[in-house]
């Protein structure tokens, strides 16, 4: 079978399933799974960028999906001028601190000899910026935190329109690839592993407790929405009577319209990057990058610089995941911090790469869209089977009672035989790279 | 006197739960280094064997508790601790044979193997949840203080109480005896320098006429047991629930690597410099430098470095300063 055969017969198969849960489950259930497909599609290409390319080995997706969303938040709330006013010169001047004991402290150790004097400069100068920084900072904070703790208790963001905030996403991922790059690329494949696990889990750490920046688990909820409101479709006549021609009820209507409308803003950027990456996979570039994957002592040979092409891919990707992750926040209308799981940020959007076929833009796509269907639909379908299979035990019995409870775990069970399968049997994805 | 009891302070809140803490994290590492020196990949699945260990043994207890079964003061859990063990290992055994197996024959890079890993931390972490649930569990019975505080502070005249829980001394004892045991393995049995010669030199214990499959599958049998101790001890200790093993994860592997990967020596080494960072940056140290100071000195604020909820961040930045400049870990640890 041809490449682009395979590539349109698998995803006219995704197509279809999508389509088939909208006959029969609903078409809410069936547009919500194409929403987040398109957003876990590009969260994909980001991790595709970074392990397909270059064969970097980036588990932190969680934390740089979390920082688009932070980015989402700062553009799009509108300031707490109160919070500004009562700590927020301040908490900015204590970062501004932080910063630049950190810069002081790395010139230090560029510029001394390398001696216990120099350590001991290094360390004393960090721990006086330490406290000095805690000094500054931890009065804005709590000025800043009692503003209206129940309602906002944070700086605000912008005040912008959402759409901004999700190039503004990818830049904060980009900007903390750029730290997490600098520091832990060198390392091997598998410590940069570990380096970007700790990443994700500090990320969502400072979410959680900074509450000045992001309301911690509080939650930062009601974004602004780049797409009507469906409560103001229903009171347009206008679509009530467009509504009514299709023979749809007015509120189901009018929540298919604002899922369309979001699902045709996803579709433009993933369309967009899409084109993108493969005119960068098929160029000079994409080929040098391959060639670096494929063998770093050979095209280190042969003049190209890895350490900065590394860091380049890195930070490229971590801004698509964190794009998506902004998209994302604009979805759910709100920013959870505490819902952030590794399970399900991180590692199934590598069950998506490597399900989809790694290497390949089309398969991480494809894999995007072909796994969060599965994670959607096994729940419902875990539950159904364990219906049937514990039909014949009795009603009300412990085991049938804790098997139809625990149906909903299912999920991950499946997931991870799915992840052994593709690689046992078809270890390059069910699109290969080319 | 205040000093002492600043001392015995820091001691109920530091000291204690940072030893039995870095004990968890040690036995945790040990799993983690073994499977690196012999198997040679990182176990991304670790986190959940020992989750899945744990609620083996959980299990085993309850029907213990159960049956009327108990260990006098002691929890019952340690009763059931060798079935736990039995079960685990038998589960690990079959993962290797059913996944990790076809990618040893294979030779395949370590990166694939630790995706594989993923692959099995799906499944273990979904069948764990499957059968005891995503919930707290607890299972410790028999008395909860070795030491309590009220006995001591009426036993001692100090302010301050300390108090040692009995799955405090459990988990440093029970660690001790394990790392005993398994050093006398490794340096004394034939199957132990087997398992060192070919974690040091492949090619070359083969060609001695080591059985690979056989070290493979003792390595398996050790690491469970491992696993099941250290999350067993874990769940005594603080609680049973299985996204926490999970997220252990990161401890275990930056214990290991500090230690160095590979080493089991700098596995317990790396167990403790984490945990015991980790416990003395978070901690707010106002009671015991209210104790220590002289009168009139006592801070107003807590004296906390930073919030328990960045424990992550310290385990990490000790990571990333050991790598940074001494990349092969405390304990020249080897590198593939």
């Amino acid at each position: 079978m041809s490449p682009n055969l395979r590539i349109t017969g698998l995803f006219a198969l995704v197509a279809l399933l999508i389509i088939g849960a909208g006959f029969l489950q609903s078409w809410n259930v069936a547009l919500g799974i194409l929403n987040m497909g398109l957003i876990s599609a590009i969260m994909a290409l980001g991790v595709n960028m970074q392990w397909g390319y270059a064969g970097l080995f980036n588990v932190g997706v969680m934390g740089f999906a979390a920082l688009g969303g932070l980015g989402a938040v700062l553009v799009a709330m509108p300031p707490v001028n109160a919070a500004w006013a009562a700590g927020g010169l301040r908490v900015l001047a204590g970062l501004a601190l932080a910063v630049a004991s950190i810069a002081l402290a790395v010139l230090l150790w560029r510029r001394m000899r390398p001696s216990w004097t120099r350590g001991g400069a290094v360390m004393a100068l960090l721990f006086a910026g330490f406290f000095a920084f805690r000094a500054v900072f931890d009065g804005g904070v709590a000025a800043i935190e009692a503003v209206d703790p129940a309602a906002t208790g944070y700086l605000g963001g912008l005040g912008l329109p959402v759409i901004l905030g999700w190039p503004a996403g990818a830049l904060l991922a980009a900007g903390a690839a750029w730290i997490v790059g600098k520091t832990a690329l060198g390392l091997r494949s598998d410590y940069l592993a570990i380096a970007t696990l700790g990443i994700a889990e500090i990320i969502i750490a400072v979410l959680k407790n900074e509450d000045w920046l992001s309301r911690g688990v509080k939650n930062v909820i009601g974004l602004p929405r780049p797409v009507p409101y469906e409560v103001d479709l229903r009171d347009s006549e206008a679509f009530a009577a467009r509504a009514q021609d299709l023979g749809l009820d007015v509120v189901t209507a009018s929540s298919i319209a604002v899922k369309l409308a979001y699902a045709g803003l996803f579709g433009v950027v993933l369309v967009a990057l899409l084109y993108l990456s493969e005119r960068a996979l098929r160029s000079p570039w994409g080929r040098m990058m391959r060639a670096i994957r494929d063998n770093e002592t050979a095209a280190r040979a042969m003049g190209k610089n890895v350490t900065r092409r590394h860091l380049q891919i890195f930070i490229l990707g971590s801004a698509v995941c964190g794009l998506a992750g902004a998209m994302m926040t604009t979805l759910d209308g709100q920013l959870t911090p505490g819902s952030y799981q590794p399970l399900r940020y991180t590692f199934l959007i590598w069950v998506m790469v490597i399900v989809g076929g790694s290497g390949n833009n089309w398969g991480a796509v494809l894999g995007g869209f072909l796994v969060w269907f599965l994670w959607v639909e096994v729940e419902p379908f875990g539950l159904w089977l364990m219906q049937t299979l514990t039909a014949p035990l009795a009603d009300g019995s412990a085991l049938k009672e804790h098997l139809i409870d625990s149906a909903a775990h299912m999920r991950l069970l499946t997931m991870g035989i799915i992840l052994l399968v593709v690689l046992r049997f078809s270890p390059r994805g069910l699109i290969p790279e080319r | 006197m205040d000093l002492l009891n600043a001392l015995v302070a820091l001691a109920n809140f530091v000291l204690i739960p940072a030893a039995a803490y870095g004990a968890q994290l040690a036995l945790g590492a040990l799993g983690v280094t073994l499977i690196y020196g012999i198997l040679r990949f990182s176990n991304f699945a670790h986190g959940d064997t020992m989750a899945f260990g744990a609620m083996a043994t959980i299990l085993v207890t309850w029907g213990f508790q159960s049956l009327g079964l108990h260990f006098g003061p002691l929890p019952t859990a340690l009763l059931a601790l060798p079935i736990g063990i039995a079960a685990c290992a038998l589960f690990v055994l079959g993962t290797d044979r059913a996944v990790y197996r076809f990618y040893r024959r294979q030779k395949t890079s370590p990166v694939v193997l630790v995706i594989v890993s993923m692959g099995v931390m799906f499944i273990m972490n979904g069948l764990v949840r499957f059968i005891i649930g995503p919930d707290d569990q607890s299972f410790a019975d028999g008395e909860r203080f070795i030491v309590n505080a009220r006995e001591f502070k009426s036993w001692t005249g100090l302010e301050e109480g300390l108090a040692l829980k009995t799955s405090q001394g459990i988990t440093i004892v029970v660690a001790l005896l394990t790392v005993a045991v398994l050093f006398w393995f490794l340096n004394r049995t034939r199957t132990g320098k087997s398992m060192r010669a070919f974690s040091d030199n492949e090619d070359l214990a083969l060609l001695s006429g080591i059985n690979p499959e056989r070290v493979v599958a003792i390595t398996w049998i050790i690491v469970a047991a491992l696993a099941t101790i250290a999350g067993t001890l874990y769940g005594l200790d603080k609680s049973f629930k299985p996204f926490t093993y999970f997220q252990l994860l990161l401890p275990i592997f930056a214990a290991a690597i500090v230690g160095g990967l590979g080493s089991p020596i700098g596995a317990i080494a790396g167990g403790f410099v984490i945990a015991f960072s980790e416990v003395m940056i978070t901690y707010a140290y106002k009671k015991v430098l209210g104790y220590a100071l002289p009168g009139g000195w006592e801070p107003d604020g807590l004296v906390q470095l930073l919030s328990t909820d960045y424990k992550f961040a310290v385990s990490f930045v000790i990571l990333i300063v050991v790598l940074l400049f001494r990349p092969t870990g405390l304990f020249k640890g080897k590198s593939v």
